[in-house]
Order: structure tokens, then C-alpha cells, then sequence
């Protein structure tokens, strides 16, 4: 069985509100994929539609875009792990190809989340967690990562100041990604001036400016076999390793609070599939949802040691000239965070990389690119790394 | 307990209840009696908290309760500066997880703690609360 490769990466612009339905939306994704494979919709076999359903007005969404995008009759399946929905929906697609069922499918990434409030939202990404045993307590996303952050603290020398070093760091680039929700620069400064809106508690020691913001957006990954990679492509990036994990959705599961193990068991599983180790990495983006997910990714994905995360941020090793660039789109944090679509725009920004298109934001001419996609409070670990070769 | 056509006492759990009806509807009866309970397996002695009606190790769904007592240690906590729908009344407070080894507890930390008493790794006890309109949840307090 041949190798399978993505040959052609799109998302929209990710906006605060976006004018228009949701099979509009995506299209605008899907329109820059198929344009970039230089492909039509009559080359698609077989589509993976991937949000969270519960932002959705729309019953069974991807019988809608399968008609929209000129998708019919071929076959299309819906697939959701909250926030890694279009991880989840590339490993989908890369299962379908690899065993011969379909020889090229599209992973269609999508959120419109403005439709509800900002307190709707967090209380339906809350539901993302236990809703039998913990939401009744009021939980939400920013205290679940919180909780997280204080327990980071605790154990090692991690210190807020050091988390607002990688928002500084999402909006020294994401002041350069024109697909991205919040442009303006954001600098230490504002997280030390309790006048500053970025220094306002969220749920301690979370700041507004430790969390990422809501979009609308759409994303699409056009997937291929080996086979027709060559035919359609002149730089087809193979998927090398593809990792996949759960974890206890109740915290009460949980045995640490300094990382996310399913994060770890995804990373393992993507690194011994691409016979490739941490070192070897030459760009990654990493879901950095709030930023101490961010800091513990440093650490579950062995760019760090566990606890030392913080001086790779300190010494601006994550940075684009540093040892391992991460996010250097600007993350979820500049880009904000269109949960179904979110992973489809890593999985591009990394495509670009490695096909050396990335405009201001290239890397050094990078071989191995990794995409870390988190769904709910690492619920879901995806680790997927690509390669030019 | 009297009959009731349709057992959804689990609604009466935390501020808002995302469930009415669970084969562990028992545990709301405990707390009303000031009893944290959680569930062991009659088969293969597995211990759960939260109680589950069902084994996972062994799959028998022979349970009985216990009782939490004792003393659980903080891993980690949370203070909420602003909550989702239905919850705005309750801010501030803490979200928390006290670990008794052989099962761990999520839930909050009791409101009359003030901030600067709280510690990581402090031996913390699980108490019943009861709220406004006979709901009921559980929080953590110093020992």
C-alpha cells in the first residue's frame, strides 16, 4: 500500500461574525484547497465533515456541503472531538485512503460560533466536559486550563509572566496573518497594567490575554494516495505519522494536572509511526487554545523537558529563528479558534511550510512539520507530523 | 424514597443540572443525609468516584455505596472570575480536585475559605452544601 499525501490545504478567513450561512462559509475554504491542488469537485471521492454540532442550527451539515460543493453523489461522513474535530476528520480520511477505499478525500473543517453569545458559548464548551458531575459546579474551558496553569506553577518554576511571553510571542505573528482574528500587537506591558483588558482575571491565574477568542471560520485538507499525489502535485506533503488518544473526560480521572496525557500517548504514537524523534521536528503548531496549552505541548510533545517548558518561551526558542518555531501563524491565540476548522488551519500553515509558501512567516527550509490538535480539556489528544519526503 | 413515575431527583445536583434522570439517583438521596457516597463493585471491589451504576473493569453492575470521609490532598484549583449561563449568581468561586488515592474528587471549594488558607497539596475534607430552592452539591474545607 502506497504512501498518502495532502495535496491541497485552504481555510477562510477567520472572522468574529461572519455575513453569510454556514455552506458559504465553507466553500471559501474549500474553493482555495481545490484551487490549490488544482483539482475539481468531480476528483473528490469522498468528503469528512468536522465541527462541534452543538454551535449548529443545521441538522447533518455535511449532507449540505456534500450539494454545495458540488460533492454529490460521492459519499460523505460527519466526525467531532470538539476543538480536534479536523485532526480527527485527516485521520479519517487518511484510514479511507490507505486502505483503498477512496483515492482522494476532502477534510472540511468548520465553525460558525457567533450565532450564540460569548457566555452561551463557554457554557456550551463546558458541556464539552463531565455535564453529569461537574458542570452543575459552573465549570468552563478557561477554569478547566486553569487548573492546568496552577498546578504548573506550583510543581515548577512556570510563573504567569512567562504564559504572557507566548501570547507576545502568537502576536508578534499573528500581526502578519491576514486570516487571523486579533492583528494588534500585545506586549508584556499590558498583562503588568491591571488597567489593561489582557490583565483582567478569567479564572486564576488566567488573564484575558492567557485565552483565545471565538470565530467563524472554515478549513479544508484535500487528502490523497500516493497514485494520485504524483499525478495531481508537484509537492505533495506526506503524512508520516498520525497519532490519536483519549483521556478521562471527568478530572477526577485525571493522575496529573501538568500535562495532558493524551497529548503524550498521541505524540508517542505520531513520533514511533514517522520513526522520527522530537529533535527531528523542524516546525510545529501546537493548540494553544489558553497559553499554558501551549507550554505544556512544549513538554508533552519532548520539546522540553517536563517543568522546563517556560525557558524555551524565555529564551525565544519557540520563536521563527529559534531551535523549534512553534506557531509562528500566530496559534489560536491571534487567529482565534473556529473549533471545527481550527486543526485544518495548523494542518495548512504547516502544508505551506514544508512547501516553502509560507510568505513573512517561512521557516528555514524545514523537512518535518508537527500539528498538535487538542479536543476539550486534552479529552482528545491528535499529534499528526508531515514530511517533504 | 416514594414511587415516582419518573426518578429525576439527580436534577436537584449543583447550581444547574445537566441531567434528571441516572441509576445513581441514590447519590442526591445521600446528601441530603450529609453523606458523600460514592460506588464500589460487589465483584471486583473497583472503586468509583463519581459513583457509576456500571463496572468497567469486570462489567457487573453489582454496586454498593460508600461513604467519602476522611481527607483528600489538593492538586489543583481554580478561582472564576466570571461563569456561564446560570451560574453569574454564584462568582466568585473555586473550582477544585482533592485527591483520597484510591479516587479523586472534582468539585468546589467551600466559599467562606479565603484565598491566601488555600494551598496546593493541603488536606482538604468533602462536606454536602446545600443551596437556594433544596438543590444540593458538595464542597471541600480545610480540615
Amino acid at each position: 500500500m502506497g504512501r498518502v499525501a495532502i495535496i491541497g490545504v485552504g481555510q477562510s478567513q477567520f472572522v468574529r461574525s461572519y455575513p453569510g450561512a454556514i455552506r458559504e462559509l465553507v466553500f471559501e475554504g474549500f474553493k482555495e484547497s481545490v484551487t490549490d491542488a488544482g483539482i475539481t469537485s468531480k476528483d473528490i471521492d469522498a468528503s469528512v465533515v468536522c465541527s462541534a454540532p452543538e454551535y449548529d442550527k443545521q441538522r447533518s451539515p455535511a449532507g449540505v456541503f456534500a450539494e454545495y460543493l458540488g460533492l454529490n453523489p460521492q459519499p460523505t461522513f460527519y466526525t467531532e472531538t470538539l476543538c480536534s474535530s479536523s485532526s480527527t476528520g485527516l485521520k479519517l480520511a487518511y484510514s479511507l485512503v490507505k486502505s483503498g477505499l477512496h483515492d482522494v478525500v476532502a477534510v472540511i473543517g468548520f465553525q460558525k460560533m457567533s450565532e450564540i453569545s460569548s457566555s452561551e458559548s463557554q457554557e456550551r464548551m463546558g458541556r464539552g466536559a463531565d455535564i453529569q458531575w461537574e458542570s452543575p459546579f459552573g465549570t468552563m474551558m478557561p477554569a478547566y486550563y486553569a487548573m492546568f496553569a496552577q498546578a504548573h506553577m506550583d510543581r515548577y518554576e512556570t510563573t504567569p509572566e512567562d504564559l504572557a511571553l507566548i501570547r507576545v510571542k502568537a502576536s508578534t505573528y499573528g500581526q502578519l496573518n491576514d486570516r487571523a482574528v486579533y492583528r494588534k500587537a500585545v506586549t508584556a506591558d499590558m498583562f503588568a497594567d491591571s488597567d489593561h483588558i489582557m490583565s483582567n482575571a478569567v479564572s486564576s491565574p488566567l488573564r484575558v490575554g492567557d485565552c483565545c477568542a471565538n470565530a467563524d471560520g472554515s478549513s479544508c485538507i484535500l487528502v490523497a494516495s500516493e497514485e494520485k499525489a504524483k499525478a495531481f502535485c508537484k509537492k505533495p506533503i506526506w503524512i508520516k505519522g498520525i497519532g490519536a488518544a483519549s483521556a478521562s473526560v471527568n478530572m477526577s480521572g485525571r493522575d496529573i494536572f501538568t500535562g495532558l496525557s493524551a497529548a503524550r500517548e498521541a505524540a508517542d504514537q505520531a513520533y514511533k509511526m514517522a520513526g522520527v524523534s522530537p529533535d527531528d521536528i523542524d516546525v510545529a503548531e501546537v493548540h494553544d487554545c489558553f497559553t499554558i496549552a501551549e507550554l505544556m505541548a512544549y513538554e508533552n510533545l519532548g520539546f522540553a523537558e517536563p517543568g522546563k517548558g517556560c525557558e524555551l518561551i524565555r529564551n525565544k526558542e519557540t520563536y521563527k529563528e529559534g531551535r523549534i518555531p512553534i506557531n509562528v501563524d500566530g496559534g489560536l491565540l491571534s487567529k482565534g479558534h473556529p473549533i471545527g476548522a481550527t486543526g485544518g488551519s495548523q494542518i495548512r500553515t504547516i502544508v505551506l511550510q514544508l512547501r516553502d509558501e509560507a510568505g513573512d512567516i517561512q521557516v528555514r527550509d524545514p523537512q518535518i512539520g508537527l500539528v498538535h490538535n487538542i479536543g476539550g480539556v486534552g479529552l482528545y489528544g491528535n499529534v499528526t507530523i508531515l514530511g517533504r519526503e | 424514597m416514594g414511587k415516582r413515575e419518573i426518578d429525576d431527583r439527580f436534577k436537584k445536583f449543583g447550581t444547574v443540572s445537566f441531567t434528571a434522570t441516572t441509576k445513581v439517583n441514590d447519590f442526591i438521596d445521600h446528601l441530603e443525609n450529609d453523606r458523600v457516597s460514592g460506588t464500589r463493585c460487589k465483584s471486583c471491589g473497583q472503586v468509583y468516584f463519581p459513583p457509576r451504576a456500571d463496572c468497567h473493569a469486570c462489567l457487573s453492575s453489582d454496586m454498593e455505596w460508600f461513604d467519602i470521609d476522611g481527607s483528600g490532598k489538593l492538586m489543583t484549583f481554580s478561582n472564576l472570575g466570571f461563569a456561564p449561563v446560570g451560574f453569574q449568581e454564584d462568582v466568585p468561586y473555586r473550582i477544585a480536585v482533592l485527591d483520597y488515592g484510591e479516587f479523586k474528587v472534582f468539585g468546589r471549594i467551600a466559599s467562606d475559605m479565603a484565598d491566601t488558607d488555600i494551598q496546593i497539596g493541603m488536606e482538604m475534607k468533602t462536606i454536602v452544601n446545600r443551596l437556594a430552592d433544596d438543590r444540593l452539591n458538595f464542597v471541600f474545607e480545610k480540615v
